[in-house]
C-alpha cells in the first residue's frame, strides 16, 4: 500500500490554467494520476486540457467528488487558496508554491485548527515537490521516472534532495511506497512527525528515510517520536553541515538560528534516538540497502 | 531582510512606539547640522550597520559638543566596523544616526519573534535590558518573560499588562509600557517582520518608556506587499557577490572556499557543499538557481560564480524536475562561449531529459568534466581543484 495518495485519489488542480499549472497537470495525467478538474476563478465552465474548470473549489468538489488538491497559485494568493480548499472539504492539500509569507502560513495553520483533529485536512508543503506513490499517482512536480515502486517510505524537506535519494535507491533496485516532500518553509503544513505514523501503520512500508536540513525543530521532534513509537527502521540525513550560522540557505526555513538547528547537532540527535544516519548525501541508497538487509538485527538491537 | 537601527525606529515611531529624537547623516557636516536641529547638550552618534554589539566595538560615541559630534562622525563614516556579530571583515559605515541622549533609570528588554515551533508570534521581555538576551537565557532563565500571541485575535492588552507588571513597573509606567508593547506588536505584524528587538527599552525619570535601540528583520517572502520596508534595503551591507546575485534573482551566499557551486534546489545545494567538504575540498558559495532555470539563468549563474577570484574549480549539479537537462546543458555551453572559463568545470546532470543534456555537452567540443553521480562529481571537482594548485605549488 501507499500512504496519502493512490491511483484512485481524485485530484483537482488549483491554478490549473496558468503556465506551471498547465505543464504539471499534463505531467500528472500522463503519470496516471486521477486528475478530475481544475479551479481558476473566472474561467469556470470552460475546459482545459480536456478537464473541466471551476470558479471555486466548492463547485469543483460538488461536481467531481475531489478529495485532494494541488496548488499552483502565486504566493500572494496561495494562503487564500489553501483555506478555500479546506473549507470546501478537501482532505489533502498539497502546495507547491514557493514564497508564501510566513505570517500567512501562521494564519493558515490557525484556520486548520478550527476542524477537530479527525476532520482536519492534511496539508503538505508549501515550497515542496509534492507527493508520489510510484506507479500509482503523482501529486507534484517531480520527474516521475526516477521513482521505483517498492517498500521504503521517504519524507524530505528538500525536493531535489528527495530526487537524489530516489535515484540512488533506484540504481540499487530499491523502491518506494510513497515519497512525501514536506517543503522548505519555516512553517509547514505538515512535518516529518505527521507522516511517520502513516508509514508505521502501512503494511507495505518496511523502512523509512527522512531527509532534513538545517533550521527548525522538526528533525529533533521526529527523532524523539521515532524512538518512542516506531518499530520500523528509520534512516536519517540532515543537509547543511557546511552551512554558516545565521544565513538563510535558499529555503526560507533553512537557517541556523538557535541551539540544535545545525546539521551536526540534528544528526547527533537522530543517532541518539536509534536512527541510522547516512554519512553523506551520496550514500542514501547504500544506507537504506544496509538497513533493509539487516532489518531484523536492527530491531533486536533496539 | 535586515534594516538599519534608524529605519527600524522610523517604522516603530509610525506605529506609536516612543523613540528618542534623532536624524540620520551621511557626512560630518550633516551630523553637526542634525545635532543643532535636534537641540540639547548630549548626543549619541551611532554607526549604522546591519549588526549588533556596536557599543563594545566603538560604534556608538557620546558627545557633549558640536565639535565632538563632528569628530565622532568623521571617525565612524567610511570605516569598516568590526563587532562580534560582523565577522572579521566588518561592515562599512556609510551613515550615522545622531540621537538626543536621554538619561534613563532602568534598562529593559522587549523582543518579538516568529516562533517556528509554536507557529505563532512570541513576545519576550526581561528586566535585564542592555545585555544579550541569549546570555540572560543561559545564566538567568527565570528573568525571561514571555507570552504567545493567538493568531486569530492578535496580542491582547491583558498579555501586555501581564508582562509590564512582571517587569516591576509602577502603574504610570505600566500604562505606557502596555501601549508600547501593543504598538510594537502592530509594527511587527503589519510590516511582516520575523524579528524585532528593542534592547534596551528604557524607563526615564519622568516615567516615560523609550526604545533606545531597535533591530528588525523582515520576511523576504512578504516584501511584495511591504514597499516601505523593501525601499529600506541597503546593498552596501551585503557581500557584493550576494548583492549582484540578488539583482538576477539568484539565491547566492558567499563562503570562503575555492570550489564554486551551481545547483538547483536549496537542499541539493547544501548537500553538494557537504559532498565537496567530504571529498576534501571547500565550497566557495551556496547557489540555488531555482526550479525553471533557463539557459540564460545558468549562464548568469556561471558568470557570477566565476567572478569570485578565489574560485579554482566549478561544480554544476542539476537534478532536473521542473528543470530540463537539455536547457541546463545549453546554458552551460552558452556561458562557456561568452565567458572565458579558465578553471575546470565539472558538470553533473540527472533527471528529466538527461540523455539529451549529456549529448549537448558531449557535442559542444568544450573541455568539460562530466559526472553521473553526486559523489563522482564532488570527487572530480576536488581532484580538478587540486590539480590547479599543483603548478602554483611547484613554482613557489
Amino acid at each position: 500500500m501507499s500512504i496519502l495518495i493512490d491511483e484512485t485519489t481524485p485530484i483537482i488542480v488549483q491554478g490549473m490554467t496558468g503556465d506551471k499549472g498547465s505543464f504539471h497537470t499534463k505531467e500528472m495525467v500522463e503519470y496516471g494520476s486521477n486528475v478530475v478538474g481544475g479551479v481558476t476563478p473566472g474561467k469556470g465552465g470552460s475546459k482545459h486540457q480536456g478537464l473541466p474548470v471551476f470558479n471555486t473549489v466548492k463547485d469543483a468538489v460538488e461536481a467531481t467528488g475531489a478529495t485532494t488538491s494541488i496548488t499552483f497559485v502565486a504566493p500572494a494568493f496561495c494562503a487564500d487558496a489553501i483555506m478555500e480548499a479546506a473549507d470546501a472539504g478537501i482532505r489533502l492539500i498539497c502546495s507547491i508554491t514557493d514564497g508564501i509569507p510566513a505570517q500567512d502560513m501562521m494564519r493558515v495553520k490557525r484556520y486548520m485548527r478550527r476542524y477537530p483533529k479527525d476532520r482536519r485536512p492534511v496539508m503538505v508543503g508549501p515550497n515542496c515537490a509534492g507527493i508520489i506513490s510510484p506507479e500509482k499517482s503523482m501529486l507534484g512536480i517531480m520527474p516521475g521516472h526516477i521513482y521505483l515502486k517498492g517498500k521504503v517510505g521517504v519524507i524530505s524537506r528538500s525536493g531535489t534532495l528527495g530526487y537524489e535519494a530516489a535515484s540512488q535507491m533506484k540504481a540499487l533496485g530499491i523502491g518506494i511506497t510513497t515519497s512525501v516532500g514536506i517543503g522548505g518553509d519555516p512553517i509547514n503544513g505538515s512535518s516529518f512527525l505527521d507522516h511517520l505514523q502513516l508509514f508505521e501503520d502501512d503494511p507495505e512500508t518496511e523502512a523509512v528515510l527522512i531527509i532534513g536540513e538545517i533550521g527548525g525543530p522538526q528533525e529533533a521532534e521526529a527523532s524523539a517520536w521515532i524512538k518512542e513509537h516506531m518499530k520500523k527502521p528509520v534512516v536519517g540525513f540532515v543537509a547543511g553541515l557546511t552551512a554558516p550560522k545565521g544565513r538563510r540557505m535558499g529555503h526560507a526555513g533553512a537557517i541556523i538560528s538557535a541551539a540544535g538547528d545545525s546539521a551536526a547537532e540534528k544528526a547527533e540527535i537522530m543517532k541518539s534516538c536509534g536512527l541510522t544516519v547516512a554519512p553523506n548525501p551520496s550514500e542514501f541508497g547504500s544506507t537504506v540497502a544496509s538497513v533493509l538487509s539487516g532489518k531484523a538485527e536492527a530491531r533486536a538491537h533496539i | 531582510m535586515d534594516v538599519h537601527e534608524y529605519q527600524a525606529k522610523e517604522l516603530l515611531a509610525q506605529f506609536g512606539v516612543p523613540v528618542p529624537k534623532g536624524a540620520v547623516a551621511f557626512s560630518p557636516d550633516q551630523a553637526v547640522y542634525a545635532a543643532t536641529e535636534l537641540g540639547g547638550w548630549n548626543w549619541a552618534v551611532k554607526a549604522q550597520i546591519h549588526a549588533g554589539a556596536r557599543g563594545k566595538a566603538g560604534g556608538i560615541k557620546l558627545c557633549k559638543t558640536y565639535h565632538d559630534v563632528r569628530e565622532a562622525a568623521s571617525d565612524l563614516l567610511g570605516k569598516r566596523l568590526v563587532t562580534i556579530q560582523t565577522g572579521p571583515e566588518g561592515k562599512p559605515v556609510q551613515r550615522v544616526y545622531i540621537e538626543v541622549a536621554e538619561p534613563f533609570e532602568r534598562e529593559l528588554y522587549l523582543g518579538y519573534v516568529l516562533d517556528r515551533k509554536a507557529e505563532r508570534i512570541r513576545v519576550i521581555a526581561s528586566k535585564r535590558g542592555g545585555m544579550e538576551i541569549e546570555e540572560v537565557a543561559r545564566t538567568e532563565p527565570e528573568a525571561i518573560l514571555q507570552v504567545l500571541v493567538e493568531p486569530a485575535v492578535g496580542l491582547q492588552a491583558f498579555q501586555a499588562r501581564q508582562l509590564a507588571f512582571q517587569l516591576g513597573l509602577n502603574i504610570k509606567q505600566v500604562q505606557r509600557a502596555v501601549t508600547t508593547i501593543m504598538n510594537a506588536y502592530r509594527a511587527f505584524r503589519d510590516c511582516d517582520a520575523t524579528m524585532l528587538e528593542i534592547n534596551p527599552l528604557v524607563v526615564t525619570k519622568d516615567d516615560r518608556v523609550l526604545a533606545l535601540d531597535a533591530k528588525m528583520s523582515f520576511d523576504d517572502n512578504a516584501l511584495f506587499r511591504r514597499h516601505n520596508v523593501a525601499n529600506m534595503h541597503d546593498p552596501s551591507q551585503q557581500d557584493p557577490r550576494e548583492a549582484q546575485a540578488a539583482e538576477h534573482n539568484l539565491n547566492y551566499i558567499g563562503l570562503d572556499g575555492e570550489i564554486g557551486c551551481i545547483v538547483n534546489g536549496a537542499g541539493l545545494a547544501m548537500a553538494t557543499m557537504d559532498m565537496i567538504k567530504h571529498a576534501g575540498g571547500s565550497p566557495a558559495n551556496f547557489l540555488d538557481v531555482g526550479g525553471g532555470a533557463s539557459p540564460e539563468r545558468i549562464a548568469t549563474a556561471l558568470k557570477l560564480v566565476l567572478s569570485d577570484p578565489k574560485v579554482q574549480a566549478v561544480l554544476v549539479n542539476i537534478f532536473a524536475g521542473i528543470n530540463r537537462c537539455d536547457w541546463v546543458a545549453k546554458g552551460v555551453v552558452q556561458a562557456c562561449q561568452t565567458v572565458d572559463v579558465k578553471v575546470p568545470l565539472v558538470v553533473r546532470l540527472a533527471g528529466t531529459n538527461v540523455e539529451e543534456g549529456r549529448k549537448i555537452l558531449a557535442e559542444s567540443g568544450l573541455k568539460l568534466i562530466t559526472a553521473e553521480t553526486l559523489a563522482e562529481a564532488a570527487d572530480k571537482a576536488v581532484a580538478a581543484f587540486k590539480q590547479m594548485q599543483e603548478p602554483a605549488r611547484a613554482s613557489a
